[in-house]
C-alpha cells in the first residue's frame, strides 16, 4: 500500500505506523459523562466495510500524524490530509457553533 | 564417458550448440546446451523417469516445459545450496550442474515403497482423519514417523546458505508482467509513447510462447519479430526488461514483489554477487500478459512418463530441438493441439494416431493428418496409458465403446487452456467461467491493471498483438502519454476453437487429478460422496492444488469433475482463486541481508570503544549494545564484579553511561502546559534549573512511561523516557500535540542521539565533577541541590548539561554533552577520577542500586501496573486533566485487591531469589487459584548482604511482615520470604541530598 504523505510525496506503508479510527474525538475531562466518555474513546469502534477515516504516523517520514480515507474493502485510498489541520477545524467549528 | 544427446533434433531449437554444458543427474553424467533448460537437457538425452510421487512412490516423469511443472521436481546442487524441490523444467542448465531425483528409496528405477500404490485404499483423500485416528500414542511414535518416511519431496540444506541474497525497488509508470506476443506489443506500444517501463519474465529468454510455437508476424518468424521487439526495447533508456524474474504477487497500490534469479544459472554466485534479488515494484499501470497454462486430460495412468502436455511437446521441439519420444499419440478436445502434428513430423518423429474428443473435427485438422497418414479418432479418448516406467502405448476408447491399444511412447495430450489469472485475484478479484473457452477468465480488476492475450482468454497470437497493443496504449494514455495505438504487425489465422472435456470415464487405471499431490479422480469421488463439496473444502480433504505448484495444472480440472458429480454448473461449484506466491519463493530472498546480526541494527553508545578497550561484558538492551559490567583480573565471577561496582559506587564514585535513555526537546509557550496533559504530576509549576521524575500514562489508565523533565527556559524542556520507549513515548507525544491538542503552541525534537550521557554516582562524584565543569559553575550542594539542572560548558568549553538526579540512591549528577564528546567525556572522567578511585559500572549494578532503591524499571512498567499499583498513586494531580487520568479511575483498576508493589527479602538470607516467582500463602497449594502475585525483580545486595526482591502482590501494604512462599514452578523451587518495605538502603534518602 502506498500513502501520499502530504509534507513528503507517496511513500510506502512500512515507513507508516496506524493507529485507528480518526472519527473518534478524546472527550472532555470535566463533562459529567466523562467515564463513559473516556471509555467509548479507548474501546469502542466501529467495524466499518466502506471509506474510514484513520490515524497514521510517519514514523520512518516527518512524524506528521495524517488522516487517510480508505475503504476497508478495497485499501483504496482517496485522501490524505494533516491531522492537525483536521483537529483545528475541528476546535473551530466547535468554537463557532452557538 | 558422457552420454551422446540421441534425441537432439539437429536444425531444430534455439539452444547455442557451440556450448556443451556437463551436468550430473543421479551421479550420471551427461551433456546439453548453453539455453536448455534441465529438463530439455534430461530428454535429449533420453532421460523420462526423473521423480517418484509424493504419496504412492509411483514413476514420473515431465509433464510441462514451464513453471507449472507438477513432477520433474528434484534436488539441485549439494551440501549447504541443495535445493529441493526445483522444478527441473525452468532449471536453467549451467556448466557442472548436479541434480538428484527425489523420494525414490533405494533408487529411482526401483523403489521399494511404489508398494504405497497397492496401499492406496489406505492412502486415498482423508487417509489422516480416518485411518490414524486411533489409538492416539502410536500417531507421534508410529504413524508419523513411517508417513514423514514414505511421503514427502526432496530435503533441505541443513547447512547455513552460503550465499547473498539483495533487495532493491523499482518504479515504473508501465509495468508488464509477461513477454509473449501480447507482454511485447504491450511494452512496445507504452514505450514508445513515452511511458518508463518495466518488462519482467519468468524465464531467462524473452518471447513467451513466441519461442515454443511457430509463427509468423509481418512476415517474420515469431522469434525473429520477438528478438527485435525486445532489442527496441533494450535500445530505450525508458526501458527496463528483466528476465529470469518472476512476479510473486500483486499488492495495494500497484505495488508488486518480485525474484529476480541473478545467479541461479550458474554453480556458484561471484565473488559480491547475490543469488537472488527480491524486488518491490511500483507501478502507476500493470499490463498482466502471463499467458495460460495448458490443461492435462485426466485419463488412466496419465503420470505415466511419457504422458505431456502437447505445448509443453511443441516447446521441447521447437525451443529446445528435443525430440520427447519417437512415435507419438496426439489426444486433445482442441484445435490448438492440431498444431503440434507439424512439429512432431519436422521433428522426425511418428505421429501414430490423432485422437479428439470432438465428434467432429474441423475439415482443415482432418486433412492435414490425413496427408500425413495419420489415423484420426473423432469422438474417443485415450482412456489409459499403457506402460510401466515409460508410455509404450495408448489405450484408445471410441464413441462407440470399443477400445483397441496404439504403440507410441509419447501422449501429447490437451484438454485447452486456462488463462493465467492467479496475479488478477491476489488483491481479492474473483475469476469468471467464461463457457466458450471452457475456462476462467479474469474478473474485476484494479483500476490500475489491465490484462492483455492468453491470460485475457485471448488465445490466438493476432488477438495477443491486438490486445498488447492496445493495453500498452491505454496504460501510456493513464499515465499521462499522448498514445496512439500501435500498429497491429499481421499474422497468420489460427483455429482456437475447444470443447469441454474434463475426464475419460473409460479409464481402468488410477488417473490422476493433482499429479504433485496424488489426487485421483477416485478421490474426487469419494470427497463428493463423503460430502465435501464445496470447493474449500474439496481442496482440504483431498489436498487438492494445495502443493507448491498451486495446482496449475488441477484446479479447474477437479473443481469441474466436482461440477459434475454434483449436477451443477463451473461457475455454481466455485472459482479459482490464488494467494502469493504465484510460484515458491525462498526464505533467504525475503530475509535478503536481514539476517542474524543484520536483522535489525545494533546501536553502539557513545563510549562503546573506551567500554571495549575497558574490557567491559556487554548486554543487548532491545536495539542498544550496553557494557554490562567491567570484570577486573582475578575476579571470579559476575557476581564478584557486580557486588566491587556497588560498593564503589555507594562508598566512592562511578560513572556509567546513560545515554540510551530517549531524549526530547519540548519548546514553545505552552510546553509547561501540554506536558501537564502527558504527565500525571504537574510540570508547568517546575521553576527554570529544576528537574521532576514524572510518570505518563497510557489512555487506559496504565502506566505508560517514566522519566524526568528538567526546564532550561520558561520555554523550554527537556524530557527523558526509558530507553525502551524512547520511540513510542515520541509517537504519543506527537498525537496528543497534533490531534489531540493542535492549538497548543509546542513543538518536539527527539534528541536521543544528540546527547552523551553518563550518571556520575557516589559520595566522591561532586569532587569529580568539580574537576570536569568549567568555572564559573558553582556545583556545591548550596548553589547546585539536588534535583537542580543547568546549561553549562565543561572540559574547557564544550557545551553541556547537567542535572543533578539520582537512580542509585547516592549523591549523583547526570552530565551531557553532545555526542561526538561522549567519548572524550568519559575518558576524562575516568583520568580525572583516578584520585578518588572512580570506576565504571554497568547495567548490572545499575539495576542492583536501583532495586536496592525500590526505584521501578520495565519489569515493573510492564503494560498492565497502573501509578497506584506501583506506588505512585499520590503523585497525580487532581488539579488537571491528563492522559490516563479518567481511565485510571475506573473500579478494577482502583480495587484494593490489586497487586501492588512491595519488597521481598527471604528468611533463610543464604538463599537466592528467582524473578517470576508466584507468591502463595505459607501452607497453600502452589495452583493457579491460590497466587497472589509475583516477584518482578531481584538482585543480591551487596550492601545488606542477601537477596532482595520487588514484586506484586494483592492486598500488599495491609500485609508487612507476612510470611509467603516465592514458587518457581520452572525451576522447580520455593522459597520463603517475608514482606518489607519496597526501598532496602537508605530509606530516608539521606545521601543524596548531600
Amino acid at each position: 500500500m502506498r500513502i501520499n504523505c502530504p509534507f513528503c510525496g507517496e511513500r510506502g506503508n512500512d515507513e507508516f505506523s496506524y493507529l485507528g479510527d480518526a472519527s473518534v474525538v478524546r472527550p472532555d475531562a470535566s463533562a459529567p459523562d466523562a467515564a463513559d466518555a473516556f471509555y467509548a474513546f479507548a474501546y469502542e469502534r466501529r467495524n466499518v466495510a466502506g471509506p474510514t477515516q484513520e490515524l497514521w504516523y510517519h514514523s520512518a517520514g516527518c512524524h506528521a500524524w495524517l488522516v487517510v480515507t480508505r475503504d476497508t474493502r478495497t485499501h483504496e485510498i482517496s485522501d490524505v490530509k494533516p491531522a492537525q489541520d483536521i483537529a483545528l477545524e475541528r476546535q473551530n467549528s466547535a468554537s463557532t457553533t452557538p | 564417458m558422457t552420454q551422446s544427446q540421441t534425441f537432439r533434433v539437429s536444425g531444430l531449437g534455439l539452444v547455442d550448440r557451440t556450448k556443451s554444458l556437463d551436468f550430473t543427474f543421479d551421479g550420471v553424467p551427461y551433456t546439453g546446451y548453453a539455453g536448455d533448460t534441465l529438463a530439455s537437457a534430461l530428454l535429449a538425452n533420453g532421460i523420462r523417469l526423473v521423480g517418484r510421487s509424493f504419496k504412492y512412490h509411483r514413476p514420473r516423469g515431465i509433464l510441462t516445459a514451464g513453471s507449472e511443472e507438477p513432477n520433474a521436481l528434484v534436488e539441485l546442487r549439494s551440501g549447504a545450496r541443495r535445493e529441493p524441490n526445483t522444478r527441473a523444467t525452468v532449471a536453467e542448465l549451467y556448466e557442472g550442474l548436479e541434480a538428484k531425483s527425489q523420494n525414490r528409496f533405494p533408487s529411482l528405477s526401483f523403489d521399494l515403497l511404489s508398494v504405497n500404490g497397492l496401499l492406496s485404499p489406505v492412502f486415498s483423500a482423508g487417509f489422516y482423519y480416518k485411518t490414524f485416528m486411533w489409538p492416539a500414542a502410536f500417531w507421534e511414535k508410529l504413524y508419523e514417523p513411517i508417513i514423514r518416511r514414505a511421503a514427502g519431496l526432496g530435503s533441505a540444506a541443513i547447512e547455513p546458505d552460503p550465499d547473498l541474497y539483495d533487495k532493491a525497488n523499482a518504479f515504473c509508470d508501465v509495468l508488464v508482467i509477461g513477454s509473449g506476443p501480447a507482454g511485447l506489443m504491450a511494452a512496445l506500444s507504452a514505450a514508445r509513447a513515452g511511458a518508463k517501463v518495466i518488462v519482467v519474465d519468468e524465464s531467462f529468454a524473452m518471447g513467451g510462447r513466441l519461442l515454443s510455437d511457430v509463427r509468423s508476424i509481418d512476415g517474420k518468424s515469431g522469434v525473429d519479430w520477438a528478438n527485435a521487439v525486445v532489442a527496441e526495447l533494450a535500445a530505450s533508456p525508458r526501458v527496463r526488461l528483466m528476465p529470469r524474474t518472476t512476479i510473486f504477487g500483486a499488492y495495494d497500490s500497484g505495488t508488486f514483489g518480485a525474484v529476480e534469479r541473478v545467479a541461479d544459472h550458474v554453480a556458484v554466485p561471484a565473488a559480491g554477487e547475490p543469488r537472488q534479488r527480491l524486488w518491490h515494484i511500483v507501478a502507476k499501470h500493470t499490463i498482466v500478459a502471463q499467458g495460460s497454462t495448458e490443461r492435462p486430460i485426466v485419463f488412466g495412468n496419465n503420470d505415466r512418463p511419457g504422458v505431456m502436455l502437447a505445448s509443453a511437446v511443441r516447446s521441447y521441439i521447437n525451443r529446445f530441438g528435443v525430440a520427447p519420444g519417437q512415435t507419438a499419440v496426439v489426444f486433445s478436445n482442441n484445435d490448438d493441439a492440431a498444431n503440434t502434428i507439424d512439429d512432431l513430423i519436422r521433428a522426425g518423429m511418428t505421429v501414430a494416431a490423432l485422437v479428439d474428443t470432438r465428434p467432429i473435427l474441423p475439415p482443415a485438422i482432418k486433412s492435414k493428418a490425413r496427408k500425413h497418414g495419420i489415423r484420426v479418432f473423432e469422438g474417443a479418448a485415450v482412456a489409459d496409458a499403457i506402460g510401466g516406467q515409460r508410455v509404450s502405448g495408448a489405450r484408445i476408447v471410441a464413441a462407440y465403446g470399443t477400445a483397441q491399444t496404439i504403440s507410441c511412447d509419447l501422449i501429447a495430450a490437451s484438454g485447452g487452456f486456462n488463462p493465467n489469472v492467479q496475479v488478477t485475484t491476489h488483491l481479492g478479484g474473483r475469476s469468471q467461467w467464461q463457457e466458450n473457452l471452457a475456462a476462467f477468465v479474469p474478473g474485476t480488476l484494479p483500476k490500475w491493471m489491465a490484462v492483455a492475450g492468453a491470460a485475457n482468454g485471448s488465445f490466438s497470437t493476432s488477438s495477443c498483438l491486438i490486445d498488447g497493443a492496445r493495453t500498452g496504449a491505454e496504460a501510456a494514455a493513464a499515465c499521462g502519454f499522448a498514445a496512439a495505438v500501435a500498429t497491429v504487425p499481421s499474422t497468420d489465422d489460427e483455429l482456437t476453437e475447444v470443447s469441454a472435456f474434463w475426464h475419460v470415464e473409460a479409464a481402468k487405471h488410477k488417473a490422476f487429478v493433482d499429479q504433485q499431490n496424488d489426487v485421483t479422480a477416485a478421490d474426487i469421488r469419494l470427497a463428493e460422496r463423503e460430502g465435501f463439496r464445496s470447493v474449500e473444502h474439496l481442496k482440504r480433504y483431498t489436498t487438492l492444488g494445495m502443493a507448491t505448484d498451486q495446482g496449475k495444472t488441477s484446479n479447474v480440472n477437479g473443481l469441474a469433475m466436482m461440477a459434475e458429480l454434483t449436477n451443477k454448473s463451473i461457475p455454481a461449484t466455485g472459482a479459482t482463486s490464488a494467494r502469493p506466491p504465484y510460484t515458491p519463493v525462498s526464505l533467504g530472498v525475503l530475509a535478503g541481508e536481514h539476517r542474524e546480526k543484520h536483522f535489525k541494527p545494533t546501536r553502539l553508545t557513545p563510549s562503546h570503544d573506551w567500554a571495549k578497550e575497558r574490557g567491559a561484558v556487554f548486554v543487548e538492551t532491545g536495539m542498544w549494545l550496553r557494557a554490562q559490567y567491567f570484570p577486573k583480573s582475578g575476579e571470579r565471577d559476575w557476581l564478584e564484579t557486580v557486588n566491587r561496582e556497588v560498593k564503589t559506587v555507594r562508598s566512592g564514585v562511578g560513572v556509567c553511561d546513560v545515554s540510551t535513555l530517549g531524549k526530547i526537546e519540548v519548546h514553545g509557550t505552552d510546553a509547561g502546559k501540554f506536558l501537564d496533559r502527558v504527565y500525571i504530576n504537574m510540570m508547568s509549576t517546575l521553576g527554570v534549573g529544576k528537574a521532576r521524575y514524572g510518570m505518563m500514562l497510557r489512555e487506559d489508565g496504565v502506566a505508560m512511561d517514566d522519566g524526568t523533565a528538567a526546564r532550561f527556559a520558561d520555554d523550554r524542556y527537556f524530557i527523558t523516557t526509558t530507553t525502551a520507549n524512547a520511540i513510542k513515548v515520541l509517537q504519543h507525544l506527537e498525537l496528543c500535540r497534533q490531534w489531540h491538542w493542535p492549538d497548543l503552541d509546542v513543538q518536539l525534537f527527539p534528541v536521543s542521539d544528540q546527547w552523551a550521557q553518563y550518571s556520575v554516582a557516589g559520595p566522591r562524584a561532586r569532587d569529580l565533577l568539580a574537576k570536569i565543569v568549567d568555572a564559573p559553575f558553582d556545583i556545591s550542594n548550596a548553589a547546585f541541590p539536588y534535583m537542580a539542572c543547568a546549561e553549562i560548558t565543561a572540559l574547557g568549553g564544550i557545551k553541556a548539561r547537567i542535572y543533578r538526579l539520582s537512580f542509585s540512591g547516592e549523591l549523583a549528577y547526570e552530565i551531557a554533552v553532545p555526542a561526538r564528546y561522549g567519548d572524550l567525556l568519559i575518558r576524562r572522567l575516568m583520568s580525572e577520577g583516578e584520585e578518588f578511585g572512580a570506576i565504571p559500572y554497568g547495567t548490572e549494578a545499575l539495576g542492583v542500586m536501583r532495586i536496592e532503591k525500590g526505584h521501578v524499571a520495565g519489569a515493573e512498567l510492564n503494560g498492565t501496573t497502573t501509578a497506584a499499583d506501583l506506588g505512585l498513586g499520590k503523585m497525580a494531580s487532581t488539579k488537571k486533566d491528563f492522559v490516563g487520568r479518567v481511565l485510571a479511575q475506573r473500579p478494577g483498576l482502583v480495587d484494593p485487591d490489586r497487586p501492588r508493589l512491595i519488597g521481598f527479602k527471604p528468611i533463610d538470607t543464604a538463599v537466592r531469589l528467582r524473578g517470576g516467582a508466584h507468591f502463595i500463602g505459607k501452607d497453600e497449594e502452589p495452583t493457579a487459584q491460590n497466587d497472589q502475585g509475583y516477584m518482578t525483580s531481584v538482585a543480591y545486595s551487596p550492601m545488606l548482604g542477601h537477596w532482595v526482591g520487588l514484586g506484586l502482590l494483592a492486598r500488599s501494604e495491609a500485609r508487612m511482615g507476612e510470611i509467603l512462599k516465592a514458587v518457581d514452578p520452572v525451576r522447580g523451587e520455593s522459597t520463603l520470604v517475608q514482606v518489607v518495605p519496597a526501598a532496602f538502603y537508605d530509606v530516608e534518602g539521606a545521601r543524596l541530598r548531600v
